[in-house]
C-alpha cells in the first residue's frame, strides 16, 4: 500500500505547513522588506533608504545596551537553569541511593516533582506581575517585608545594578520546572545496570552524577541550551510588565525585543523595528547553530 | 499626556494579551502590520455625502450610518451611549450609529486604517494610542476646518471654534490645519488634601521658600512631602519641571522645546526649574518611588502618607473607589522658582487632552464630524462632566455646577489663573522617542543624581537627535 502513503502524509501536513508559510515565514520575509524601508506603520511604504536603519542601529546606544542585556541573560540563564535542573533531576530519580536492586529519588520526590513543575503552569505574564509584588521597594513588597525592621528597603527592580539580576532569577525560577522534568525522562532512559555497576564498583552520588548521568544525558542537554539561549533572547513579558518604566530605570534592563516593540507600535518607527528584528533573527540563529555545532564536539570527546 | 486615562490596573485579559505578544513574535507582527497594506488599492471608498443647508452645515447624509470607535479607559463609555448617540440620534434619527469600544485602540484601528475601511469616528486615546502625527501625515485624518466653522449645535450665534477655550483648536492642528478635537480639559498642578491641610494649618505656598518651608514642616509631621511614581507615571513629573521653566521664562520655553531649537533645553529656566525640583527630591521625596506605580503612590496620597502629588485633574475621578471619607481634592499651582519668575505664582498649565477624529477614508467622514458637533454641544459637554468628572473643551459649559470638591478647585484656579492659563508642550506626544528620554532624565534628577545640568545636557543631546532624525515628522508649533 505505498501509494496511499504520501496523500496521507501530505493531508496532514499542508494545513500547519499553510500556516506556518503565511504566518511565520511570509511575515519574516515581510521584515526583511521593511528593514531596508523608512516606514512608520501607516500608510505606504515608499522610502526606501538601503541599510540607513542599520547604521542608525550602530549608533544607538540603546541597542547596544540592549544588546549587552539579552548577552546577559544568554550566558547565565542556560547555565544556572541546566545546572539546577540536573541537580534536582538528579536527586529526584538517583539522589536516594541504591535499594532492593531499585535507584530511587530521595524522600518525598514524588511530591517535588509536581511542586517544581508548578511554575510552568502560570503564565509568564501573571508571573510577572507577582514578582513586581516579590521585588516590591517598600515594605509592602514580600522581600523587603521579610526583612528586619531596621533595613532600609531594597530597591531591587528601582536598582539599576540589581534589576537585571532579578530578570534572571525570575526566568530561571520559571524555567526550572521544565528542564527538570526534561532531565528526568531522560535519566530515565539510562538503563539502571549502569548505575549498578557503577554503585557495585563503589562510587558516590557525585561520582555517578559526573561520570554517568551528564555524559549519557548530554544530547538533552545540548537541546535545553538552545532553548533556554532562545529565551534568553526574548525576556519581553518580563521586561515589559515588571520593570521600572519599562526597561529602566534609565534603560538598565532593556532587551532587543522589547526594543523592536516599542519602536513599531509606539515610536512609529516600523521600518527601524524590522531591521531590529532581522537583526535579532540572525543572531538567533547563529546561536543555536553555533551551540549545537559546539557541544557536538564536546559530546564526541566525552 | 500617552496614558493619562488609561485603566489604573491591568486587567487580566490584557496581561493575557501582553503574554501572548512575546518578543520573538514581534518580528513577524511587524510584518504583519504591512501586509494589510500590500493587499489594498490606493483608493478611497465610496463616501457618503448629502446637500450643506443652515440645519446641516457639514453636509451629511441624513439616512448614512456613522461608525464611532471609544477608547475604554478612565473616562468609561457611557458618555458616548448614553449622552452623544442619543443627542446625535435626536437630530438625526434615521442615520445609525455603529457603536463599538476597545481598551487597545491601535490593535484595533490601526489595521483597518491600513485596509482602507476605518472607521468614521475614532477616539485615540490610552496607552495604546496611534501616533496621531503619523495618521495626519498619512492623510488618514479629515481636516476638521469646516467642523470648527460650523455653528454650535447649542449656543446660538457661535461657531464651534468660539465655543471652545483657548488653545483647543491649536493643540489638534498639524502646519495649521485643525485634525482632531481635544476634548477633555485637564488642569495641572499640585494636588493635595485640603481636609488634613486644614487640618495642620498648612497654607498653600506660593514662593518656593514657602514650599521648602511647608516641606520640613509636613516632613516633621511624619508625612513624606512629594512624591511621584517612578515606575510608569514619570510625566508628571516632566510636567511639573516643564510648567515651573514655563513660569520662569514664559510658554516661549516650552514652544523652543516643541520645535527642537537648538539649546532649547539648556535654557537657564529650564536648568533653574531642574535645579530647584532636584533639591525637593534630594530632600522631600522618598527614595521608594521610584519602583512603585502610579496607583500605589496616589493610594498612599489617600491614606494620608503624602503631603503633594503632581497630577492633571483626572486624579480625582481616577481614585474615586479609593478616597476615603473626609478626603477632599484641591489643586495648588506650582510655586514661583524665583522673584523674577516671569509669570504669577497663579499661573497655571491648563491644556486639551483625548484625541477624537474623524477618518479621512472612511465610508462617513462628513458623519463623524457631525458627531463631533454634537460631543462640542454645549448640553453634552455638561453632561460628560457629570459623568466623569472631567472637564470639557467648551468654555463655561459646567459653570455653577457642583460635581466634586476637586473639579471646583480646578475651576477656581483657572478662573484665578487668568489670562496666564498656558497650554504646556506637545513634545511629548509629537516625538515619543523624546518623551521616553525625558521620563528617564526626570527619574534620574529627582532620585538618583540631582544634577540639573546633566538633566539639560542629556535632554538638549536627545532633542537634537530627533531634530536630525530624518525618519521622524516635524511638527513647527507657533
Amino acid at each position: 500500500m505505498r501509494h496511499g502513503r504520501y496523500p496521507f502524509i501530505i493531508g496532514f501536513l499542508v494545513v500547519p505547513v499553510a500556516l506556518y508559510a503565511v504566518f511565520v515565514v511570509w511575515a519574516y520575509i515581510q521584515a526583511f522588506y521593511l528593514s531596508v524601508y523608512e516606514w512608520s506603520g501607516l500608510g505606504p511604504v515608499t522610502n526606501f533608504v538601503g541599510l540607513g536603519n542599520f547604521r542608525k542601529m550602530w549608533d544607538d546606544t540603546l541597542f547596544w545596551q540592549s544588546l549587552k542585556h539579552n548577552a546577559f541573560l544568554l550566558v547565565l540563564l542556560p547555565i544556572i537553569t541546566i545546572a539546577l535542573a540536573l541537580v534536582f533531576a538528579f536527586l529526584l530519580n538517583v539522589g536516594g541511593g541504591h535499594k532492593g536492586g531499585v535507584t530511587r529519588g530521595v524522600w518525598g520526590s514524588k511530591v517535588y516533582r509536581i511542586i517544581f513543575f508548578f511554575p510552568q503552569l502560570l503564565a509568564l505574564a501573571i508571573v510577572a506581575v507577582i514578582f513586581g509584588r516579590v521585588f516590591g521597594p517598600d515594605k509592602s513588597g514580600m522581600l523587603n517585608g521579610l526583612f528586619p525592621e531596621s533595613w532600609s528597603p531594597w530597591l531591587f527592580l528601582a536598582d539599576e545594578r540589581y534589576a537585571m539580576a532579578c530578570i534572571l532569577i525570575v526566568l530561571i525560577w520559571q524555567a526550572v520546572g521544565f528542564y527538570v522534568v526534561l532531565f528526568s525522562a531522560g535519566m530515565g532512559n539510562i538503563p539502571t545496570e549502569v548505575y549498578e555497576a557503577a554503585a557495585i564498583d563503589g562510587a558516590t552520588r557525585v561520582t555517578l552524577f559526573f561520570r554517568i548521568t551528564i555524559p549519557l544525558l548530554w544530547n538533552t542537554v545540548q537541546v535545553a541550551w538552545v532553548y533556554l539561549g532562545i529565551a534568553a533572547f526574548d525576556a519581553f513579558a518580563l521586561v515589559n510588565i515588571m520593570t521600572v518604566d519599562r526597561g529602566g530605570p534609565d534603560g538598565a534592563t532593556s532587551v532587543l525585543s522589547l526594543m523592536i516593540y516599542r519602536n513599531a507600535f509606539e515610536f512609529s518607527q516600523a521600518g527601524y523595528a524590522s531591521a531590529l528584528g532581522v537583526v535579532l533573527f540572525f543572531l538567533t540563529l547563529t546561536f543555536a547553530a553555533l551551540t549545537l555545532r559546539v557541544t557536538r564536539r564536546e559530546s564526541l570527546e566525552a | 499626556m500617552t496614558d493619562i486615562f488609561t485603566k489604573p490596573e491591568l486587567d487580566r485579559r490584557t496581561l493575557l494579551r501582553r503574554a501572548a505578544a512575546v518578543g520573538l513574535l514581534a518580528t513577524p507582527a511587524v510584518g504583519m502590520l504591512s501586509a494589510c497594506v500590500g493587499s489594498s488599492d490606493e483608493g478611497t471608498q465610496e463616501q457618503a455625502t448629502g446637500t450643506k443647508s443652515a440645519d446641516n452645515p457639514l453636509g451629511i447624509d441624513p439616512k448614512a450610518g456613522v461608525e464611532i470607535v471609544i477608547f475604554n479607559g478612565g473616562l468609561g463609555t457611557d458618555y458616548a451611549t448614553k449622552v452623544d448617540t442619543p443627542l446625535f440620534n435626536k437630530k438625526w434619527p434615521e442615520a445609525k450609529i455603529t457603536y463599538s469600544q476597545t481598551e487597545e485602540i491601535s490593535t484595533v484601528i490601526q489595521p483597518r486604517i491600513n485596509a482602507g475601511t476605518p472607521p468614521d469616528m475614532i477616539n485615540n486615546s490610552g496607552s495604546k494610542l496611534m501616533d496621531f502625527g503619523a495618521i495626519v501625515k498619512a492623510g488618514q485624518a479629515a481636516d476638521l476646518t469646516d467642523l470648527f466653522a460650523a455653528p454650535s449645535l447649542d449656543i446660538a450665534g457661535k461657531t464651534v471654534a468660539e465655543t471652545l477655550v483657548p488653545g483647543a483648536v491649536e493643540q489638534g492642528s498639524y502646519d495649521g490645519k485643525p485634525f482632531a478635537v481635544n476634548y477633555a480639559y485637564t488642569v495641572f498642578g499640585l494636588w493635595y488634601n485640603a481636609a488634613l491641610f486644614k487640618k495642620n494649618n498648612w497654607t498653600v505656598p506660593a514662593t518656593w521658600a514657602e514650599f521648602t518651608a511647608l516641606c520640613d514642616k509636613i516632613k516633621a509631621a511624619g508625612i513624606t512631602p512629594f512624591g511621584y511614581a517612578g515606575a510608569n507615571a514619570s510625566y508628571y513629573m516632566v510636567r511639573a519641571i516643564m510648567t515651573s521653566a514655563a513660569k520662569i521664562g514664559t510658554e516661549q520655553v516650552l514652544k523652543d522645546i516643541d520645535n527642537l531649537k537648538p539649546g532649547a533645553w539648556t535654557n537657564d529656566a529650564v536648568r533653574q526649574a531642574a535645579e530647584a525640583w532636584a533639591g525637593i527630591g534630594k530632600n522631600y521625596i522618598n527614595k521608594t518611588f521610584l519602583g512603585l506605580r502610579h496607583t500605589e503612590v496616589q493610594l498612599q496620597q489617600n491614606q494620608d502618607k503624602i503631603a503633594f502629588y503632581p497630577c492633571g485633574s483626572w486624579l480625582e475621578n481616577e481614585q474615586a473607589k479609593d478616597t476615603p471619607q473626609g478626603f477632599e481634592y484641591a489643586i495648588a499651582p506650582y510655586p514661583s522658582v524665583t522673584a523674577a519668575d516671569k509669570l504669577p505664582a497663579t499661573a497655571i498649565n491648563a491644556a486639551a487632552g483625548e484625541i477624537y477624529f474623524a477618518a479621512a477614508k472612511g465610508k462617513n467622514p462628513q458623519g463623524g464630524k457631525e458627531y463631533l458637533r454634537t460631543m462640542l454641544s454645549k448640553e453634552a459637554a455638561l453632561e460628560f462632566t457629570k459623568l466623569t468628572k472631567s472637564l470639557t473643551v467648551v468654555a463655561g459649559a459646567s459653570d455653577g455646577v457642583v460635581v466634586s470638591p476637586g473639579l471646583t478647585s480646578a475651576n477656581d484656579a483657572v478662573t484665578k489663573a487668568g489670562k496666564d492659563l498656558f497650554m504646556g508642550y506637545l513634545f511629548d506626544t509629537w516625538y515619543k522617542k523624546l518623551d521616553d528620554e525625558s521620563r528617564a532624565a526626570a527619574n534620574d534628577l529627582m532620585f538618583k543624581d540631582y544634577d540639573a545640568a546633566k538633566f539639560c545636557d542629556r535632554m538638549e543631546k536627545a532633542s537634537q537627535a530627533v531634530a536630525k532624525d530624518s525618519s521622524i515628522n516635524k511638527i513647527p508649533r507657533n
